[in-house]
């Protein structure tokens, strides 16, 4: 806390560094991004599958029916306005009630929303049609990340923002892709119908890509699905867009559609990894590596809420420096850690990290900041408290 | 409206109000208890509307400056809850409580104690809802719907907003029974539900939406608050609930909520365009019909707030198309109005600005609401920065400018002061043009894909943040000429005429400015 009137507002997730900032001396830095995005975009994004399509035009036609109607009614308040005045000696006049103008302003509306109805129910039923997919992929949204499952496959990851903190708090000029990047994307094949089925862990989000006209809520303890078809090869991003949270605007979406050649490849890739860390699982650690894996595990999924300094938030979330968790007895910390703690903020890392994640990260814990137990935790400690 | 009226300007000999805070603590007389409701609202229409500045200081340009997320999200919420039931529904009660009587030539509200205890529940309520800032973990953060499991999530301030909502639903529920009884049983001989004026009319049935609607805002609230305390499992998968069950329950409340704050407001507007048209209002019946088929209406369309939660296709589909059904009653009011001001004798007074911005704004939100009503559009727009202008094209140029065009039109009548006509016009044109600056662009903002509630943003929604901060900081700025004008109108505004309105036709207008403390204690008779 460098300035007092920091105090109330710097008690966040992220660093304090923005807080000697002055507000007003970075706005016109933050003003150059001379990327070739579109600036001052006004329309839907430009659509790359065949409903993102066609969500475009039907937007596109009820905008102009509104225009027409809007010219249409406010052209004659407009010339009673002008012309209809007192200061120019109008007078009013008495009428009042017409039975065929009333009917005639109900019943044309009416056919007007027949009219838009139609090729909106049609749309409706197309984006429901999950049936008859090329593959499915379990989405579950975590606080505050996205695991990507391909089902039947056996590959599974998590997708993490990596926008570095010192670019949000505007330590560092800002990426192209500032809040819209992140460290594993979903890559899925071209011309393929893919089936999302989502879910979530603790609260709702909701995944979305405009691009691919995608939306559908992750909601815990159901399952929705949707679907898309990419037309081509091509990076796509999008965000979390149900509030879940601190980490709320930080848990983007990016889907990298790749060629079927090029996704074959890559699957192949993922299915060779998973092999390797299998075959790696009776290994020992020694503290330093398991304290260097522990920190980038941290970084991931811990210190939005417990902060880079272990401190967490004062009474919002607790501080692991020096905590009676962290530095007492091992198995109550991997408990916690694999199992979260019911109605927290405090996620069950067990289902969506592995046994030398939560081992690093654990080690990490305890032999970080204040804490100084000496404790390693190995894999196999791990994997023997799981139930 | 043809009426006689007894005249009461002279001091009625049973004025024995107590002085000082007592007559306001102890008040059971409208008109105190009307200005009451107008000042609490007052004052928390610029406490949220403060928030809404840091929110928009926060989100001037990308980067976290001001705020860490975690204040963020308390600001955005607070702005909503507090923006919702503590300025624009008591605004309108107080309109209610001021002009119902009057208008209908009644001597009072039907239950002046209950009356007096549905405001004073207010303070005690938004008391307990500024307080949660201070408290351990702050202000309730999730957003003013209060989704769970999000809310389960949170601290003690959870639990007193909850308390805060019950005394505010509790105060709501009490003021429409004594608004629905007043109107039934005490209007002046001769005066029929058909010849009541319309601000009367929309008031009626805005009661009843309310005595519907916000016992299932309480039922969700507790059901909130035994998940969180008592073990129970309404919202919680694990035990055989559902989180989806809560936004159906929600929004069961929170759509015909919003026709809560919206027709009132129908009703001011219904009043002042012919008022300064000098023209009686096109389809008095017609207009009175929309409005009870826009309240009908609102009780089925709740799940188009939730078309991306994944329901069924004939879910969807309903809700869609009794969606794009209001647009028909909603279009007929617009049309009338229009219509009533063909052929008028027009003049431009601040209130009559406000309204004719009120007709051309809330229309753009009517469009913005039809576009999202379909829900192939829907599915992209949901969340996102568009349905924030959406809501804000009907809440602050619907309900607020609304608000506004009302309190210039009656003050003259509260106060038997004139407010000054440059300053108010001044305050309606700074208002008006801000507003558009700061909300239009949110519609570009929300169809390139900006979500809603966040705290930083990418850097392609940059140049419109600005624009749209810059237009805010204006319009909360201009916000403090209306206090002005109202406080020198008090002090020492011009002594106002009888009826300073030429177009005025409804009964309070037959009384003197200021109206006697007890007035048409001997009814009007109207024919």
């Amino acid at each position: 806390m460098d300035t007092p009137n920091c105090r109330n507002r710097c008690v966040g997730p992220f660093s304090r560094a923005s807080c000697s900032l002055l507000p007003a001396l970075s706005v016109f830095a933050a003003l150059a991004p001379a990327s070739g995005r579109a600036e001052f975009a006004i329309n839907l994004q430009p659509p790359a599958s065949g409903l993102a399509r066609e969500i475009y035009d039907l937007h596109s036609l009820i905008l102009w029916i509104c225009a027409a109607i809007f010219i249409a009614v406010f052209v004659p308040m407009l010339v009673a306005l002008i012309r209809h005045r007192k200061s120019l000696g109008h007078q009013a006049a008495g009428f009042h009630d017409n039975q065929a103008v009333e009917i005639a302003w109900t019943v044309i509306p009416t056919l007007i929303l027949l009219g838009m109805a139609w090729p909106a129910t049609r749309m409706v039923i197309a984006m429901k049609d999950t049936e008859k997919e090329d593959m499915t992929i379990k989405i579950t949204g975590h606080q505050w990340k996205w695991e990507y499952e391909y089902l039947g496959d056996g590959i599974r990851f998590m997708s993490n923002s990596s926008t570095p903190k010192e670019q949000i708090d505007g330590a560092q000029p800002k990426g192209e892709h500032y809040l819209l990047e992140v460290d594993h994307p979903l890559v899925v094949p071209a011309g393929k119908k893919i089936r999302l089925v989502t879910t979530a862990s603790d609260v709702i989000h909701s995944w979305a890509v405009p691009a691919l006209g995608v939306k559908q809520d992750a909601i815990p303890g159901f399952i929705r699905d949707t679907w898309f078809k990419a037309d081509n090869p091509g990076t796509y991003r999008g965000q979390c867009t149900e509030l879940c949270g601190v980490g709320h605007g930080f848990m983007p979406v990016v889907v990298n559609v790749v060629t079927p050649e090029q996704f074959a490849a890559w699957r192949q890739e993922q299915k060779d990894q998973l092999a390797a860390i299998a075959a790696s699982a009776g290994k020992t650690y020694d503290m330093a590596q398991l304290k260097t894996i522990g920190e980038k595990v941290y970084a991931a999924n811990c210190m939005v809420c417990h902060q880079a300094t272990g401190a967490g938030i004062p009474n919002v979330f607790p501080a692991l420096a020096g905590s009676k968790i962290a530095t007492g007895d091992k198995s109550g910390h991997i408990d916690i850690v694999l199992n979260g703690k019911p109605n927290t903020a405090m996620a069950a890392f067990g289902k969506q990290l592995s046994d030398l994640d939560l081992a690093a990260v654990i080690t990490y814990e305890r032999n970080t900041w204040s804490n100084r137990t000496g404790d390693l935790v190995q894999p196999a400690d791990v994997a023997a408290r799981r139930k | 409206m043809n009426t006689t009226a007894i005249s009461e300007t002279a001091p009625h000999h049973d004025e024995h109000a107590p002085a000082g805070i007592a007559r306001w603590l102890t008040s059971t007389n409208h008109k105190d208890i009307g200005t009451l409701y107008l000042w609490f609202s007052l004052f928390m229409f610029f406490f949220a509307g403060a928030l809404a500045m840091l929110i928009r200081a926060e989100l001037f340009q990308p980067g976290l400056q001001l705020f860490q997320p975690e204040v963020f999200n308390q600001l955005t919420t607070m702005h909503g809850l507090i923006m919702i039931f503590g300025a624009i529904m008591p605004a309108l009660v107080g309109f209610a409580n001021w002009q119902l009587p009057l208008m209908i030539g009644a001597s009072d509200m039907a239950f002046p104690r209950l009356n007096n205890w549905s405001f004073w529940l207010l303070p005690a309520a938004g008391i307990l809802l500024i307080a949660t800032f201070f408290v351990p973990g702050g202000a309730i953060a999730g957003g003013w719907t209060m989704y769970p499991p999000l809310y389960i999530q949170g601290g003690i301030s959870h639990d007193m907003t909850i308390l805060a909502v019950h005394i505010l639903g509790i105060s709501s529920i009490m003021g429409a029974i004594n608004i629905i009884t007043t109107v039934l049983n005490m209007r002046a001989p001769g005066m029929t539900l058909m010849k009541m004026p319309l601000f009367v009319w929309t008031w009626l049935i805005t009661a009843f939406l309310l005595v519907a609607v916000m016992p299932v805002l309480a039922a969700a609230i507790t059901m909130l608050l035994t998940d969180r305390h008592f073990g129970t499992h309404f919202f919680n998968a694990a035990g055989g609930g559902d989180p989806v069950m809560f936004q159906h329950i929600f929004w069961f409340f929170g759509h015909p909520e919003v026709y809560i704050m919206i027709l009132p407001a129908f009703g001011i507007i219904s009043t002042t365009i012919p008022a300064f048209a000098r023209k009686p209002l096109f389809g008095y019946a017609s207009m009175v019909y929309a409005v009870a088929s826009i309240a009908f209406l609102s009780f089925i369309v709740w799940a188009h707030h939730m078309f991306t939660t994944g329901m069924p296709v004939g879910g969807q589909l309903f809700f869609m198309y009794t969606t794009m059904l209001i647009a028909i009653p909603t279009g007929v009011k617009v049309f009338n109005w229009v219509a009533t001001l063909w052929r008028g004798s027009i003049t431009f007074e601040t209130p009559m600005l406000f309204s004719l911005a009120f007709v051309f704004l809330f229309a753009i939100g009517g469009f913005s609401g039809l576009v999202l009503a379909l829900v192939p559009v829907d599915i992209q727009l949901q969340d996102t920065y568009y349905v924030v202008a959406h809501f804000h094209y009907v809440l602050f140029s619907g309900s607020a400018m609304a608000i506004m065009a009302g309190v210039y039109y009656w003050l003259p009548k509260w106060t038997g002061r004139m407010y000054d006509e440059t300053l108010g016009k001044v305050h309606f044109w700074l208002t008006a043009i801000a507003f558009n600056i700061t909300f239009f662009p949110m519609h570009f903002l929300g169809l390139a894909g900006m979500p809603r509630r966040i705290p930083d943003y990418a850097l392609q929604f940059a140049d419109f943040n600005m624009i749209s901060s810059i237009g805010g900081f204006v319009l909360g700025a201009s916000q403090l000429l209306f206090l002005y004008n109202v406080v020198q109108c008090i002090r020492r505004g011009a002594k106002a005429a009888d009826k300073p309105w030429e177009g005025a036709d409804t009964l309070e207008w037959t009384l003197s400015s200021p109206p006697p403390y007890h007035s048409f204690v001997t009814p009007p008779i109207v024919k």
